[in-house]
């Protein structure tokens, strides 16, 4: 599990995965990524990739879309990585974020009613347990997450969940949990500080 | 300050907030200590839902993401959090085509990488024509940027060029409203050996004071010292190291303002 270590000569073997690299390992590549390194940000996307197209399969269901999304996602996280301020967040975060919100504009561009109508097909999508190793982190980081959204209300759960994956409003959100409108809003915050708290992130 | 605004910090991190409220939030949010912090803590957390919907994805995308930035150049970084020294910036501006450019500036035949880059970043922040993240919501501009970008910023920004016969470009940008002017190089030859280039602004009276010494050649950003509002030039001349109280021989440039390029 060395963090990938840009500034060492001996980089993992060919073919190799190393292991996610740390977050500061992370925001070492992103730094480098904004001076131009390719090679830097070949690194930061293989270990972040999959979290990424992922996030963006999930928020816009089409494979291809997601695919164009995440696409549109990494070249702005390269034209924009010098940006990035350490000390104002993780690496990981700053990236999802910029996936989060283009798979969000996205779903909400395309028409609204052929979403609506497949709502709750979701999560069958082709999701293979695959073998890298940012995917197997990953899961082993989903479990603990999982966990944590088990302590949460159901209704906290949910509207979190409709939020981030689906991509609705919190109003939408209020209007599809029969909540009054105004409140989803603080469900989903609510949520997020619990998750937060179980997980001990965000200092 | 306004309580519903502050309630709206979770939606805003997970995107599910309408446009209206976004932007509302996004104007609350450089002024609201208490909403950064929740803002970048929930963000942590949300990234962790994220692990959950890892997929391997198609080798077309790596294929494509790693074409794509062949035809990219990153921006440079911003000059934002406390000055540096001279508040000069590090790196070299390779040339090439300027994406989102939305500040104002003619450019008079030249290029004016440094220039643009500056205020390419200092219009990601204004205009919140780019969107960070990180950047424009927890970096409020008067808080973090230096002053020289400060006055690069402004919205009553004045911009002079000048080229050189060598290739090399110098400019001055001044905001009347930050009271300030700032001068920008681009590859300037060093001055001789025991020399510096010192800088001044003419006075509506023809006289010259001086407004700081630039020591190297190269690419600098600096702030002028004293009043830009009512200068009627700005001048550079080449003087010994410890800098003169008046110009001890012509002006290597002179930027005549009052009749600002842009
Ligand atoms: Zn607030």
């Amino acid at each position: 599990m060395t963090p990938i270590s840009p500034d060492s000569a001996d980089s993992p073997p060919e073919g190799l995965y190393s292991l996610p690299p740390d977050a500061g390992g992370l925001a070492e590549l992103l730094k480098l990524s904004g001076r131009g390194d390719e090679a830097a940000f070949a690194q930061l996307y293989d270990a972040t990739s999959a979290r990424a197209y992922g996030l963006a399969v999930r928020v816009v269901r089409d494979p291809s879309q997601a695919e164009e999304v995440a696409q549109e996602a990494f070249l702005e996280v390269w034209r924009t990585a010098g940006r990035f301020d350490p000390r104002k967040g993780s690496a990981d975060s700053w990236i999802l974020t910029l996936v989060h919100r283009k798979a969000v504009d996205r779903v909400r561009s395309a028409e609204a009613s052929t979403r609506r109508d497949t709502t709750y097909h979701q999560g069958s999508q082709a999701v293979e347990h695959d073998s890298t190793a940012e995917a197997a982190h990953a899961s082993m980081e989903a479990r603990r997450v999982r966990q944590a959204l088990h302590s949460l209300t159901e209704v906290q759960r949910q509207a979190l969940e409709l939020a981030y994956f689906k991509g609705y409003t919190h109003t939408e959100v209020a209007s599809m949990l029969d909540l009054p409108v105004g409140t989803a809003k603080t469900r989903i915050r609510d949520g997020l500080i619990r998750l937060r708290d179980t997980m001990g992130v965000g200092q | 300050m306004n309580e519903s605004l502050h309630a709206l910090s979770g939606a805003y991190v997970v995107d599910a907030l309408d446009d209206i409220e976004r932007a509302m939030f996004e104007k609350h949010l450089p002024g609201c200590l208490d909403c950064q912090r929740e803002v970048a803590s929930l963000r942590e957390a949300t990234a962790l839902m994220a692990d959950d919907a890892a997929v391997t994805p198609p080798e077309s995308l790596r294929d494509s993401v790693l074409a794509g930035i062949k035809s990219i150049r990153p921006l440079a970084p911003e000059a934002a959090g406390p000055p540096s020294p001279g508040e000069e910036v590090a790196g070299k501006p390779e040339d090439g085509s300027m994406d989102h450019v939305v500040v104002p500036l003619r450019r008079r035949g030249f290029h004016l990488g440094r220039l643009v880059a500056a205020a390419a970043a200092v219009a990601a922040i204004v205009g919140g024509a780019v969107y960070q993240p990180w950047q424009g919501e927890q970096n409020p501009p008067s808080a973090t940027l230096g002053p020289a970008d400060q006055v690069i910023a402004a919205s009553d920004a004045q911009h002079y060029s000048i080229n050189f016969k060598d290739g090399s470009s110098a400019s001055v940008v001044r905001s009347p409203s930050e009271g300030k002017a700032v001068l920008l190089t681009r590859d300037m030859a060093p001055p001789p050996s025991g020399k510096a280039f010192e800088l001044w602004l003419r006075t509506k009276d023809g006289v010259m004071k001086p407004a700081g010494m630039m020591k190297s050649g190269g690419d600098h950003k600096l702030l002028l010292q004293g009043d830009a509002v009512t200068a009627t030039g700005v001048g550079i001349t080449i003087e010994p190291e410890s800098g003169s109280t008046t110009p001890s021989s012509a002006p290597i440039a002179m930027f005549e303002l009052g009749k600002a390029d842009a």
